[in-house]
């Protein structure tokens, strides 16, 4: 069943859409990931212009973490607390990753330090997490339950402004999350993601947040970056189509239902070496295509 | 349009050697702006072949050439071209080569291949060629440069007409309409028309309207994205 999108001008079969919305959304529901570094991708490749796709996807992003919050939230699994101060150095982030973006525009290099950091961040990120999840899973079976300690004393605890977060039963200094956010910030304007799949792992590994927490929590803060785009997307470029973003929608917020429940099933372990896999396999194939031998070798650009 | 066409002729029996109008001097772009185009008509005052060309404000565009570098396609190679007309294109009544020289053509810049293009830096140089066809065919690719020419058709031997297509990712500003009459390969007369393609469309408050209801269309969006994540949860609420 064809349905006309009326900003991308496209007509595209209803349950495609509804199908890759679902998959997306239970995704995010499962990691606590966006999904947009999979959603746009997915949307420009079925012929959806590509503006259209990255402002869609945020806009789907938005209803789709709501969603997964709303589910993470009756299970108390969110730190609204930590969240707030993510989402504070996220902001500052975005609007130095925006200044940056321009300059990097300018020289003719933004392909390819976007490209350059997805391949180096997803690539690290999922090796990192791979070889942790996998040595963990080798040690439960070997010996059980694994044993790990509980808090370890290295510098970070000697930063000021130290903060109790109660959900993440966390003793630290703000400093570490708004640094956190603020870096974050900084490639979600580059890149042109929610930045989840960055998020999740920091939150695990950087702060050492109890893996239940980190999906709820991440995509709280995904709400709120999403939003913004989708608003900035819509008065500048007229790229969010609203039809698109709701079939996907219903999809997708079915999908993080149904993913959030899913993930509270699996262990926190199988759900690392899960995300490091998809997260691994998002970097290899980037990094495929940046060394492959481009259609065009030349590129024209109006200069502004 | 019958009526003007019949004033112009007779405009151009008083001596006048070319006479040409658009039924439009101004193009709005509105939300649902699929391209457009406009007709150009006029009259010579005798035989003779009529070029129009259509130039698009100018503007400076980079051209980069990707290399290998370690393995990664990199932009290492940057040329700047200032004063790129940001729309080209060109209507003959007959071939271009037929009906004038090489000179003529160069000095009046018609056809893509006497475009001249010149670089930030300086004048373009031999080595610099692969840069001005990739110039040429990304704005090819983008519809911004014709990519034949278009064709002049005379109704008897002194009025013309001629359609000037637009396509719809055409950049506002003002157009030049150049209309050439060219009688024993050289160009007897000419006449520039300022074309005008704004956002603006008709109505000034039209299009203001349309920004304001963006930003509130992107609020709704996000609104309407939110109630539907909270309402696909409720169902789940109580399992």
């Amino acid at each position: 069943m064809e349905i006309y999108l009326p900003i991308a001008e496209v007509s595209l079969d209803v349950f495609v859409l509804l199908a890759l919305g679902g998959g997306v959304g239970f995704l995010s529901g499962v990691f606590g990931v966006g999904g947009g570094f999979l959603l746009t991708p997915f949307l420009i490749f079925i012929g959806v212009p590509p503006a259209v796709a990255v402002a869609s996807s945020a806009n789907q992003l938005v209803g789709a973490s709501v969603s997964g919050v709303l589910a993470h939230w009756r299970r108390g699994n969110v730190d609204f607390k930590m969240g707030g101060v993510l989402l504070v150095g996220g902001f500052l982030g975005s609007l130095l990753g925006v200044w940056l973006f321009g300059i990097l525009r300018r020289l003719g290099q933004v392909e390819l330090v976007i490209n350059l950091s997805y391949v180096l961040l997803l690539g690290t990120l999922g090796a990192l997490m791979l070889v942790e999840g996998t040595r963990t899973l080798l040690r439960r079976r070997r010996l059980g339950v694994p044993r790990r300690k509980l808090h370890q004393h290295t510098w970070v605890h000697g930063l000021p402004l130290k903060m109790r977060f109660r959900r993440s039963k966390l003793y630290i200094s703000a400093l570490l999350p708004l640094g956190l956010g603020f870096l974050i910030g900084i490639l979600s304007a580059i890149m042109g993601i929610g930045g989840g799949f960055v998020m999740v792992p920091a939150m695990i590994y950087l702060l050492g947040m109890p893996t239940m927490v980190v999906p709820g929590t991440s995509l709280f803060q995904i709400i709120f970056v999403a939003a913004t785009v989708t608003v900035l997307q819509a008065i500048n470029n007229r790229t969010v189509d609203a039809v698109l973003a709701l079939v996907l929608l219903i999809g997708g917020v079915l999908g993080a239902q149904i993913g959030t429940r899913m993930g509270s099933r699996l262990r926190g372990d199988q759900l690392r070496i899960m995300l490091a896999v998809l997260v691994l396999a998002v970097a290899i194939k980037l990094a495929v295509d940046m060394t492959a031998t481009p259609e065009q070798l030349y590129s024209a650009a109006v200069v502004l | 349009m019958l009526a003007a066409l019949v004033a112009l002729s007779a405009g151009g029996a008083r001596g006048e050697p070319l006479v040409a109008d658009l039924t439009s001097h101004l193009i709005g772009i509105t939300g649902a702006f699929t391209g457009t185009s406009v007709v150009l008509f006029g009259a010579t005052d005798g035989p003779g072949d009529v070029v129009v060309v259509v130039r698009g404000p100018e503007h400076d565009v980079a051209v980069r050439r990707k290399r290998r570098v370690a393995g990664v396609w990199v932009n290492t190679k940057e040329e700047v071209f200032v004063g790129v007309p940001s729309f080209y294109s060109i209507a003959s009544s007959r071939p271009l080569d037929a009906i004038t020289t090489p000179d003529v053509l160069g000095f009046h810049e018609l056809g893509l291949d006497y475009l001249r293009l010149k670089l930030a830096r300086g004048t373009l140089r031999e080595e610099d060629t692969p840069f001005r066809n990739a110039l040429i065919e990304s704005q090819q690719r983008e519809g911004a440069f014709g990519e034949t020419v278009g064709k002049v058709d005379f109704l008897g031997d002194r009025l013309f007409r001629t359609t000037l297509a637009f396509p719809s990712n055409v950049s506002i500003g003002t157009y030049l309409v150049q209309v050439f009459l060219i009688r024993n390969k050289g160009v007897v007369s000419g006449q520039t028309t300022p074309l005008v393609i704004s956002k603006i469309g008709v109505d000034a408050e039209i299009a203001d309207f349309a920004d304001h209801r963006a930003a509130i269309y992107g609020l709704v969006a996000v609104a309407t994205a939110m109630v539907a994540g909270w309402l696909a949860s409720v169902p789940f609420r109580n399992a």
